[in-house]
């Protein structure tokens, strides 16, 4: 097993290191062809990329081998016929109830732990000066992946066309950003795009996959995609209402005590 | 921000880096709890089936922790400093075809080679070939292949030059992105069925984890520097429209090809 790691390390290593190297060319031809300043801090920076690297490399290669392989077997037992107790060609959504739990449980605690959506909410926190905990927003984008992890496994047992689904969710993205305060719009947008990276992605998708490869019926190449796509669409969804309840929650208080304190930041530093 | 000991003294200078360390991996530990607890349930409570190998689950987990650690500490020195130095920079220096140059190059340069992405056209092109679409030979299939990764490539370098042309003019964002999903439920009327599922993920898998905290402050930075701008209400939208051109860019493949 000890060959396993290192050798995975080394990998996921390399992997990182190209994922990085046309970012690296990109930034560097510009600064030195185009801006030809200086950069501030050139060696803190440098160490900074290095730690970016490396944390990736060790944090792929962590979950490569110690929670990826079980997730995937899980989401193997979980969608196996045997378990849900199918009998013959007859699917009832009613029997797969473990699964819609599973997927959302995964799908929440995925991406509570998404390096990027841990980056945005940190700048996010910064620039609105705290009135947007980085915590609460990653909450509720982890919210509306898990619905709609769950509500894309829900699809693929009933073989319902993934484009309603697309087209309702548009609806009340439309709805919600004629209601909603303008300075979450952006980043609620954003919160749909970040979701979905290093963690979510292998274990959604192998779940994808187990449902369709084991339900009479559907195609795992045309029914196993499409979860990632619901969870690009639901955090527009939460984050917008996360504010649109703090604000109403807020007036709500505000209308019963008379003035309106700011009561959401509270000096604790949280991520 | 600073790590308050309780007990009186401060530890020693060389202390406070490595005590700083130490709350940032409680942090991480925090965030990969739910995770953990998610696996174990299910393990023990609903399949009730033992865990293999505890011991490298265990080490694999401390090996995540300090991983994500160093990740975010990472951007903090790194990442989000340059791209706020860079954003200021381009301000200052106030050549438009240079900012936009910079932003498609960041934009196609990185998920040129994005690893997410060339798992996805790869599968594609299989589905394309079963479908019909294209001749179900490897070189037929590879050019599909690499004819979609070029276009989302190419999507994504769009995507940035609009966004940050979007920053510098201010103007709001919910116009460009709804009318992008009113394009996108039409194309999906006339695109293949077999492309629908693949473009609607191919939005989620462009912006890699070391892209969004550069563009994040890339957008952030310019908003900031520029007059009259609101970086909540400008700076953000950037990953938003990388995530959707590439939807509309491939169901066109689909329909095209």
């Amino acid at each position: 097993m000890e060959q396993g790691w290192i050798a995975g390390f080394v990998d996921s290593l390399l992997s990182t290191v190209v994922d990085v190297v046309p970012i690296a060319a990109v930034l560097f031809v510009f600064q030195v062809v185009v801006l030809r300043g200086k950069i501030p801090r050139l060696r803190r920076v440098v160490i900074g990329f290095v730690y970016v690297i490396l944390g990736l490399a060790l944090f792929l290669i962590g979950l490569e081998k110690a929670l990826f392989p079980l997730g995937r077997l899980m989401a193997q037992q979980l969608t196996d016929p045997a378990f849900i107790g199918t009998v013959g060609d007859i699917v009832r959504w009613q029997d797969y109830g473990w699964v819609y739990v599973f997927a959302a449980a995964i799908g929440f605690a995925t991406t509570v732990a998404e390096p990027s959506l841990i980056a945005v909410s940190l700048k996010a926190r910064e620039v609105s000066g705290g009135t947007i905990s980085a915590w609460g927003l990653r909450l509720a984008v982890a919210v509306g992946v898990s619905a709609s992890i769950a509500l894309g496994a829900f699809r693929i047992v009933t073989g319902t066309p993934l484009y309603i689904y697309m087209i309702v969710g548009y609806l009340v993205v439309i709805g919600q950003t004629l209601t909603a305060p303008k300075t979450i719009i952006p980043l609620a947008y954003d919160s749909g795009g970040v979701t979905t990276s290093t963690v979510t992605v292998p274990l959604v998708t192998a779940l994808g996959l187990g449902l369709a490869s084991t339900i009479p019926g559907r195609s795992p190449l045309i029914d196993g995609f499409g979860l990632i796509a619901l969870a690009s669409l639901f955090p527009m969804i939460t984050v917008m209402a996360y504010v649109q309840i703090g604000d109403w929650l807020a007036r709500h208080r505000r209308g019963k005590a008379g003035d309106g304190p700011d009561a959401e930041n509270d000096g604790k530093e949280t991520r | 921000m600073r790590f308050e000991p309780k007990l009186g003294e401060r530890p020693a200078a060389v202390l406070q880096p490595i005590l700083g360390l130490g709350r940032l991996c409680l942090q991480s530990l925090r965030d990969l709890l739910p995770i953990v607890l998610v696996v174990a349930f299910f393990q023990i409570a609903v399949l009730q089936q033992p865990f293999p190998n505890l011991a490298e689950i265990v080490i694999g987990l401390g090996v995540v922790t300090l991983g994500l650690t160093l990740f975010i500490r990472g951007l903090e020195m790194g990442v989000f400093p340059l791209g706020e130095t860079m954003a200021q920079a381009f301000a200052r220096q106030g050549v438009l075809w240079a900012l936009l140059a910079f932003a498609f190059a960041l934009g196609f340069g990185t998920t040129v080679a994005e690893p997410a992405l060339i798992a996805v056209s790869e599968e594609a092109a299989r589905v394309a070939a079963t479908a019909g679409a294209v001749a179900d030979d490897d070189a037929a299939r590879a050019s599909y292949a690499t004819g979609l990764r070029l276009t989302v490539a190419l999507s994504v370098g769009a995507a940035l030059v609009i966004g940050v042309f979007r920053i510098l003019k201010g103007w709001p964002i919910q116009w460009f992105i709804i009318g992008g999903y009113v394009v996108v439920v039409a194309l999906t009327g006339f695109a293949p069925e077999d492309i629908v599922g693949i473009a609607y993920d191919s939005g989620g898998v462009t912006t890699s984890t070391v892209t969004v905290p550069l563009v994040t402050a890339l957008g952030v930075g310019l908003a900031t520097v520029l007059r009259g701008r609101n970086p909540m209400i400008d700076g953000f939208g950037l990953i938003a429209f990388a995530s959707l051109t590439p939807i509309i860019f491939v169901l066109v493949y689909g329909m095209v090809i």
